[in-house]
């Protein structure tokens, strides 16, 4: 599945990384901690967040993920879209709480 | 560079201690109490860094000055990334710009059966009042916007416990942000330090973080420096003219 896919479903504002809706998305990530993202997310991942600092991008870089959804419609930093931007991460916002939009990202068949 | 050697002293300095007021520290943890046992670990400097606020700094200075104890003011400051951030101030009036700087981001009320209470204090441990915020949670603002702000108010920026795993930059934050003005980082394992300081030179403390009598002293620095003043102790944290912060 895309993020465009993604983006369409869960009705997702996109911040960035508009050119790149076309990558897939291979698998889920959520949480809070930076330190568990480094350790456990995994390339391709999605992941779900309601961190706005701008150490997501370089952790998001790192760990080539796919994207980043920043739940709860929390509005990310202006250093954090200038990097999203630099260094092509697709960013995007949900209203929607963490366990909703894990859940709903599971039940499209992203496992 | 002339090292003014001859001068220098070693200063035991436990820079973070909780007082009553934070709501997760023991009652027991009134002035007094913890002058007490301040004197009988040795220390010559305390910092005191209640949860999000400075309430009882003017007790806690009174109680330190009868004794002989030079008592910094500081606070302990949430991030929005629930990070810790303290903030050690010079003297009253910036403590408590900060203290309003704070008080304006952090939101909510306490919950005492759940969180604790916040007890504010004179210096002969009579109880003058509980303070009624939500001094647990989080402030509205980003670690870059508290350590401007505790530099704004003429203070040292210091992240809190960054080697556990609760409330720490680098758990919370993955690692430290580029550009982020640290004075220094608080430790609870020295060897730490060669983790953290590749490519990089950072200034590091030990401290208890007490929030329970005897923990007070667990950990402490030595600061080397002339005095036991706020000025000498910047002067340290900036490695001036061979002052230095021993752990």
């Amino acid at each position: 599945m895309s993020i465009r896919d993604i983006v369409k479903t869960l009705g997702l504002k996109v911040i960035s990384g508009e050119e790149l809706l076309e990558s897939e998305v291979t698998g889920g990530y959520a949480g809070d901690l930076l330190s568990d993202a480094l350790a456990n997310s995994k390339k391709g991942n999605i992941w779900i967040t309601l961190q706005i600092h701008q150490n997501i991008i370089a952790v998001a870089s790192s760990k080539e993920l796919s994207g980043i959804i920043i739940v709860n419609g929390r509005k990310p930093t202006e250093e954090t879209i200038k990097i999203a931007r630099e260094e092509k991460i697709p960013l995007m916002i949900s209203n929607l709480l963490t366990y909703e939009v894990t859940g709903r990202l599971y039940e499209i068949g992203i496992k | 560079m002339k090292l003014e050697s001859s001068d220098m002293k070693e200063f035991k300095a436990d820079m973070h201690i909780h007082t009553c007021l934070s709501p997760c520290a023991d009652l027991e943890m009134s002035p007094r109490n913890i002058i007490k046992q301040a004197k009988r670990k040795g220390l010559d400097i305390i910092g005191i860094c209640d949860h999000n606020s400075a309430e009882n700094f003017p007790a806690m200075e009174k109680s330190a000055n009868k004794e002989g104890i030079k008592a910094i003011g500081g606070i302990e400051i949430t991030s929005r990334e629930e990070v810790h951030i303290m903030g050690l101030f010079g003297n009253e009036s910036d403590l408590f710009f900060m203290q309003e700087a704070v008080y304006s981001n952090l939101h909510g009320v306490n919950d005492e059966e759940r969180f604790g209470l916040q007890v504010v204090v004179n210096e002969n441990d009579e109880v003058l009042g509980f303070n009624n915020k939500l001094l647990i949670g989080a402030t509205e603002m980003s670690v870059e916007e508290v350590v401007d702000l505790i530099h704004k108010f003429n203070g040292i920026a210091i992240a809190s416990h960054i080697d556990r795993g609760g409330f720490s930059i680098i758990t919370n934050l993955g690692f430290i942000p580029e550009g982020l003005k640290l004075d220094a980082l608080e430790i609870t394992e020295p060897t730490y330090r060669d983790k953290i300081n590749k490519g990089k030179e950072f200034v590091f403390i030990t401290s208890s973080d007490a929030h329970l009598i005897d923990d007070i002293g667990k950990r402490h620095s030595c600061f080397l420096m002339k005095e036991s003043t706020f000025e000498e102790i910047r002067k340290c944290i900036c490695k001036e003219n061979g002052r230095e912060v021993i752990i």
